[in-house]
């Protein structure tokens, strides 16, 4: 695949790279960065837009194999391009779960075939997800999962979770937590607070959280493991993850678009697309986050894309499932909601997302795969579920409007989306 | 009635709830009547579509339609529809197309009625979902209160039980507070929501808290108990039936905390020796039945002002 971009405001902070250039691509890779005048290439004009590299969801959830009436690889694939990722990251809570290599093997060969974005797989923890005994890990690794999470079934055990720990340093896996005791959490459905006690909905404490994250923090630091925190909800984790970097821990955590747009009054109607798990918290949450995306505490942002067919999310409150699609959401959302200096955006967007799951590294310098997200800063759009690529419709944003939008994703040198006015 | 729907106190405003229960007065009397019955909903369907089971709620229902003539069918439902079967919606959109005008709907899920009222041409009452509200309840409360102490403002009224799953308790501390009553929420603390301070969104300064019966007792005008669920033990909300009834049981001696002239109020079904010892229930402070006589009232004058005409 050869192109050559050109005129864009190319940014790499980790090459210090901020120019208005051209990016030559030649067979997948980036040849050369500068400008190239009357260059024999299929071109793409960037002028005016944010050339950056390739933007990379370390949580979605693909929803093959096993319910595919909701998401598949190819659709998840297509619906992450539309929305400037060129990577995702798969979760493990397929039916069956992806807890041995034939699973893992048939997620990496279907994402060939069919998924515009490239998809890394994560293997469950335990088998079957259910906190008993380890998966085969290793065999996993051979196959090519990036990471290990249990994903909604937190390791409950804090022994077995100690050993993931240490087991998983065999490989410099990352392990992935959802922080929940759910035994705090039995029964809930949405943030406790003042909105939960009005609508007389059981709520999830935030305590659920800053209780297993206290003590996965304790469990990374006595085993020297590669913790990651997913979907950080609350003030009080903010502060413990903040308070572990300070002292040195390796450790990394990633929030959600919507944990740092939305707090528990979204609920207010009973709407089930306000419906996810860790839930919308409060206002005070919020800023927490907001806080440590600033501080550079939380290091990624990830969708925790979720998609579920509309006849689960039209059950009662209680009955619906926890989760919402976000992956064509993320960028805008971000860009709208956050302001971030581009250098950061791209680091929790791309770089710190890379790192965090340590895949071989991509960017904008000679010899990199040519994974590139290209950005318009100035686009004001509207979010319309009914146009999304994704299978499900389950996203709270719809009708929103945005500023900043991701207008092209180049995987390997190929354009897999392209949005020009 | 200028709302679609009756979901919830919360929505409703001072005025409106006035509206209700001056209606529900004019009407009581048809209740006596040799003949009792009236044309004014005649050609009115009005379908009680209840997923939980419920005998008082649903015949007082029946018997407020029925009293003004309205058709009046009854749909018992089981809740376990989840992901195949019809769901809450297809059944509430099945209603819709056969032209039913008022749909009173009872859900063990808090916001049933409102995914239903979103859904349907016609009109949506709310009779009990989950933990959220049970609106005609606090209504006929209410009615039953002003018709013994002849107001609702200044009064000093008690809740007592398990506030945390009670849509009773809800309804009742937002009509209350609206109407210038001080209520007091008291249950032991896991019993109380995390939050409960929060639990009315307008006139905060008319709702209290206590642990201690004794202090929401203390000289009060009305004493609410609230029933127990047998279940909540098993999730230690409390240890026992014995140590609960220790604590929050309403005795002839606590009842002497409150004034004189105190009414002991029950949303019924009452469980005897539990939350409410068997001699007061039936003592003459009681207005237990009194309640049962205002909820057939207060769900005329509700299907009325919906289905009806103007208020008096």
């Amino acid at each position: 695949m050869n192109l050559l971009v050109k005129n864009g405001r190319v940014v790499d902070p980790a090459r210090k790279l901020d120019s208005v250039t051209d990016v030559l691509i030649v067979d997948g890779k980036i040849r050369s960065i500068g400008k190239l005048a009357n260059a024999d290439f299929p071109q793409l004009d960037a002028n005016g837009l944010i050339v950056a590299p390739g933007f990379f969801d370390i949580h979605v959830h693909l929803r093959e194999p096993g319910t595919e009436e909701a998401e598949t690889i190819a659709t998840g694939g297509a619906a992450a391009v539309a929305g400037g990722f060129v990577a995702v990251a798969a979760m493990p809570n397929t039916k069956p779960s992806n807890d041995n290599p034939s699973i893992t093997s048939y997620i990496i060969s279907e994402a060939r075939r069919s998924s515009p974005a490239l998809v890394f797989p994560i293997g469950a923890i335990t088998k079957k997800q259910k906190g008993e005994t380890l998966a085969e890990i290793g065999e996993m690794v051979e196959a090519g999962i990036i990471g290990i999470s249990d994903d909604g079934k937190p390791v409950m055990d804090g022994r077995l979770f100690r050993r993931a720990l240490e087991y998983a340093q065999l490989f410099d896996l990352p392990v992935i937590q959802h922080c929940e005791d759910l035994n705090l959490s039995q029964g809930g459905v949405m943030h406790e607070g003042a909105t939960s006690a009005r609508l007389g909905l059981k709520g999830i404490p935030a305590a659920a959280e800053d209780t297993m994250v206290s003590r996965d923090l304790i469990l990374a630091e006595v085993t020297g493991g590669k913790y990651h925190v997913a979907h950080l909800s609350t003030r009080r984790a903010v502060e413990m993850v903040r308070a572990a970097k300070a002292q040195g821990m390796r450790i990394s955590a990633e929030v959600t678009p919507h944990h740092f747009t939305l707090t528990d009054v979204a609920v207010s109607e009973y709407d089930t697309n306000a419906k996810m798990n860790p839930p919308l918290r409060s206002q005070d949450d919020v800023n927490a986050l907001r806080e440590g995306i600033q501080d550079g505490t939380i290091d990624a942002i990830a969708s925790d894309h979720a998609p579920h067919h509309i006849n689960l999310k039209m059950l009662e409150f209680d009955k619906a499932p926890f989760g919402i699609t976000g992956l064509e959401t993320a960028v805008g959302l971000t860009l709208t909601q956050l302001k971030l200096p581009l250098p950061r955006l791209i680091e929790m967007l791309s770089l710190n997302p890379q790192k965090i799951m340590r895949v071989r590294p991509w960017g904008i310098f000679e010899g990199s795969e040519a994974h590139l997200t290209i950005l318009d800063l100035g686009r004001q759009w509207k979010f319309d579920v009914n146009q999304s690529k994704s299978k499900s419709r389950n996203s709270p944003f719809h009708g929103w409007d945005m500023k900043g939008k991701a207008v092209g994703t180049i995987v390997s040198g190929k354009v897999v989306y392209e949005d020009r006015k | 009635m200028k709302r679609k729907d009756l979901l919830g106190i919360q929505d409703l405003d001072r005025e409106e709830i006035l509206e209700i229960l001056d209606t529900a007065e004019t009407l009581q009397e048809i209740s006596t009547r040799p003949i009792k019955k009236v044309p004014t909903l005649r050609g009115k369907t009005i379908i009680n579509l209840f997923f939980e089971a419920s005998t008082r709620t649903r015949t007082s229902f029946e018997i407020a339609g029925k009293r003004l003539s309205a058709d009046v069918i009854n749909v018992t439902s089981s809740t376990s529809s989840v992901s195949k079967g019809e769901t809450l919606i297809d059944t509430a959109r099945t209603l819709d197309a056969m032209a039913a005008d008022c749909v009173v709907i009872r859900h063990s899920s808090s916001g049933a009625p409102h995914t239903i009222a979103r859904m349907t041409k016609a009109r949506v009452v709310n009779a009990g979902d989950g933990a959220h509200e049970h609106p005609t309840q606090a209504l006929l409360d209410a009615l039953t209160i002003r018709q013994r102490k002849g107001k609702l403002d200044g009064l000093k009224v008690a809740i007592v039980g398990d506030i945390t799953h009670s849509r009773v308790a809800r309804s009742n501390a937002h009509l209350l507070t609206k109407c210038g009553s001080h209520v007091w929420l008291c249950s032991a603390p896991t019993l109380m929501p995390l939050g409960g301070n929060d639990l009315v969104t307008t006139n905060r300064e008319f709702l209290h808290q206590t642990h201690s019966m004794e202090e929401a007792l203390n000289r009060a005008d009305v004493i609410m108990m609230l029933r127990v669920q047998f279940e909540r033990m098993d999730e230690s909300f409390f240890p026992s039936i014995r140590e609960y009834f220790r604590y929050y049981g309403l005795t002839r001696t606590k009842v002497e905390l409150a004034k004189p002239d105190a009414i002991i109020m029950h949303p019924g079904p009452i469980n005897r020796g539990v939350e409410i010892a068997t001699d007061v229930a039936d003592g003459p402070y009681s207005v237990i039945l009194d309640q049962v006589a205002a909820g057939v009232a207060v769900r005329m004058a509700i299907l009325f002002l919906m289905l009806g005409g103007q208020s008096s």
